[in-house]
């Protein structure tokens, strides 16, 4: 049995309080036992396809990509999973996995609220206790997902520090994690974290990549010329271009949250601008001033508004292998029009951030061949946010 | 030995618990802090100072809400370091902060800098014993003791791995938790202290959630030192002026001091 990978190059390790390693030791010891036991991986699939409806088609959005002039558009419809999003992938196995370990109270952090809806979606299914961490600034604006939680049975404790978005609604579940790591398993969201949250995520993710490479090859015949998926902390991400990093012909390009524009300081473009360092266990790329004092992101996506990033992306970055680039709040709200409007789908604003990157460079990628999108979540949740920054009369 | 480490050995008194006070640099400002610490001091075998961070994962609600304070008050790492300067002559200064305000500054920048200030120690609750060998390897170049926290979670294994590495003392948390919370003086606590003895050689100073004269004493009783941070940060947060209560912390730090004597019988003041 391969060990869980603590590092990706010089980024992830574990600095957390000691309380919490005798934990994170006992979970990288399950899921070494467990990633590739029979039984285990028996119970995620059925579940992965009968509950949450997987795999999940890749579609090809002719329209979308005669806008951007790309002959050969597809789209990973992970807005059809149950849930609305990827994140039900890792929520079902992580909350697999602490059933297994025994545990029977689960927490989580949201910040868009739908890793917190499918970790309720999953506590449910199982009858365990749950509790989801969430900034009061993210209440508001995803007021939809909170009903949901709530709907589910998972109590939703609001985080006033700071700004009220992501980052303090992760350290607040770290803390919880701290004070009763006894019997509660936390089920990380994104790629991030001490080890070997960041492990366990991507291969719990990884079912996104591995379809859609067998899907654009029965398809096409071929590799596509580009993938390209939105990175907050990257779980989406990772997982498709975990399936594609030993294929060199792919380009492969991540869209990090400029928000208000990189130059105006107000954005969550850690991998374009920030600077190495550790935020909530990992050390990876970091928004953050001169003293280390970690800064706060900004982005009209609750999901992308964060200042760190998945020790791998870290790592994907510095070796080259991936690119990153970064898109506007306006630019994505351009593409989530475009999107509802050329192909009857609105995209989670996330997602739309991943599509907007076509707009600059949709031409390009043509040249190289088919270009396939992670269209990682659904909008139903923004559609209050989007309908106001688009100025829509009800 | 460091010199740091053989400084904060020598603070521990023999014949009863050391006293550990925790005073948040530039909470409710620097100058106020200062003088705090100052007013503590006489009182105080170590005195921990907190640099403030804006992501503080082992810190409590009142911890937080200080640090919070001093960085909306324009507290910088520096300052707290010119704070622990002015401190020099009183007990061995012990600075506590995150991981990652050490990597911004470069490690061996930032424990030379400590150094000249005349820092004996340093805690890093978020650098656990096997991460950041190159940390430890500046603060040691620099005569920096890294003191290391063990948890009532840490296996043997690991505590055998902090007695390797622990220098002046070691940081016994009381309990699974943050900063600040509720505590509960017992037969489980006694039992974690006996198991760090076997495997550590230094100083065991106990954290956490110790409030009261009351609870210091019974744990003064077995352990060498305790530390008190969220109490003291809540009687400047209680005090009509946050600013100027150096009396007050004085004589909580002195009554503290007098129950750690007790608890092992020796007359007060002697």
């Amino acid at each position: 049995m391969a060990e869980v990978t603590q590092r990706f190059g010089p980024f992830g390790g574990r600095y957390v309080p000691e309380t919490v390693i005798a934990a994170l030791d006992e979970l990288a010891d399950a899921y070494q036992r467990l990633r590739d036991d029979p039984g285990f991986r028996g119970e995620l699939e059925g579940l992965l396809g009968a509950y949450v409806g997987r795999p999940t088609p890749l579609y090809r959005a002719r329209r979308l990509g005669e806008a951007y002039g790309i002959g050969r558009l597809y789209l990973k419809r992970e807005d059809l999973c149950h849930t609305g999003a990827h994140k039900i992938n890792n929520a079902l196995g992580q909350v697999l996995l602490a059933r297994r370990m025994g545990k029977r109270r689960i927490i989580a952090e949201t910040g868009a609220g739908q890793h917190g809806v499918a970790t309720a979606t999953a506590a449910s299914l199982f009858g365990m206790e749950c509790c989801v961490y969430m900034g009061r600034l993210d209440m508001r604006r995803q007021r939809l997902n909170v009903i949901r939680m709530k709907m589910l049975g998972a109590e939703v404790r609001p985080v006033d520090a700071g700004t009220g978005t992501l980052k303090h609604a992760t350290s607040e579940a770290i803390r919880d994690w701290v004070t009763n790591v006894e019997g509660t398993h936390y089920v990380i969201g994104s790629a991030v974290g001490p080890a070997p949250y960041p492990e366990i995520v991507a291969d719990l993710q990884r079912v996104i990549g591995d379809e859609t490479r067998e899907q654009i090859l029965a398809e096409e015949g071929r590799l596509p010329g580009t993938v390209v998926a939105c990175v907050g902390g990257g779980s989406n991400a990772i997982g498709m271009f975990r399936a594609f990093l030993d294929d060199a012909e792919v380009a492969i390009v991540g869209v990090e949250a400029a928000g208000d524009g990189i130059g105006t300081g107000r954005h969550g473009a850690s991998l374009s601008v920030g600077r190495p360092g550790v935020l909530h266990g990992s050390y990876s790329y970091l928004l953050q001033d001169d003293d280390g004092q970690v800064a706060e992101a900004h982005s009209i996506s609750a999901g992308l508004d964060y200042p760190g990033v998945g020790p791998q992306h870290s790592h994907l970055r510095d070796t080259g292998r991936v690119r990153y680039e970064a898109v506007t709040d306006a630019e994505a709200l351009e593409a989530f029009s475009l999107t509802c409007g050329t192909e009857g789908i609105i995209p989670a604003l996330e997602s739309s951030h991943a599509l907007a990157v076509l707009a600059r460079e949709g031409r390009v990628m043509d040249a190289a061949g088919p270009v396939v999108v992670c269209l990682s979540g659904r909008g139903d949740k923004d559609v209050d946010q989007a309908s106001a920054a688009l100025g829509i009369d009800v | 030995m460091s010199d740091g480490a053989a400084r904060i050995a020598a603070a521990f008194p023999a014949d009863r618990a050391a006293f550990i006070p925790y005073v948040m640099g530039g909470f409710p400002d620097v100058a106020a802090s200062l003088a705090h610490a100052r007013a503590i001091g006489p009182h105080a075998d170590v005195l921990e100072i907190g640099i403030p961070y804006s992501d503080p994962l082992a810190d409590g609600p009142t911890i937080q809400a200080a640090g919070q304070r001093a960085l909306d008050a324009g507290t910088r790492p520096g300052d707290v370091l010119e704070m622990a300067e002015e401190l020099r002559g009183g007990p061995p200064v012990v600075l506590m902060t995150y991981v990652n305000l050490l990597m911004a500054a470069g490690p061996r920048a930032f424990f030379e800098r400590a150094a000249r200030a005349g820092v004996a120690g340093m805690i890093v609750p978020d650098l656990p014993i096997d991460e950041g060998d190159d940390i430890r390897d500046a603060a040691a170049r620099a005569g920096v003791a890294m003191v290391p926290l063990a948890a009532p979670t840490t296996t043997d294994r690991r505590m055998a791995m902090i007695g390797r590495r622990a220098a002046g003392f070691t940081y016994l948390v009381s309990v699974a938790g943050v900063t600040g919370g509720e505590l509960e003086v017992g037969e489980a606590l006694r039992r974690f202290v006996e198991r760090a003895r076997r495997a550590v050689d230094t100083p065991l100073a106990v954290g956490f959630g110790i409030r009261t004269p009351e609870q210091a004493a019974a744990i003064g009783a077995f352990a060498d030192g305790v530390v008190v941070a969220s109490q003291l940060i809540r009687m400047i947060e209680a005090s009509p002026d946050p600013r100027a209560c150096g009396p007050e912390l004085a004589a909580y730090a002195e009554r503290l001091q007098d129950a750690l004597r007790a608890a092992r019988n020796v007359p007060p003041g002697s």
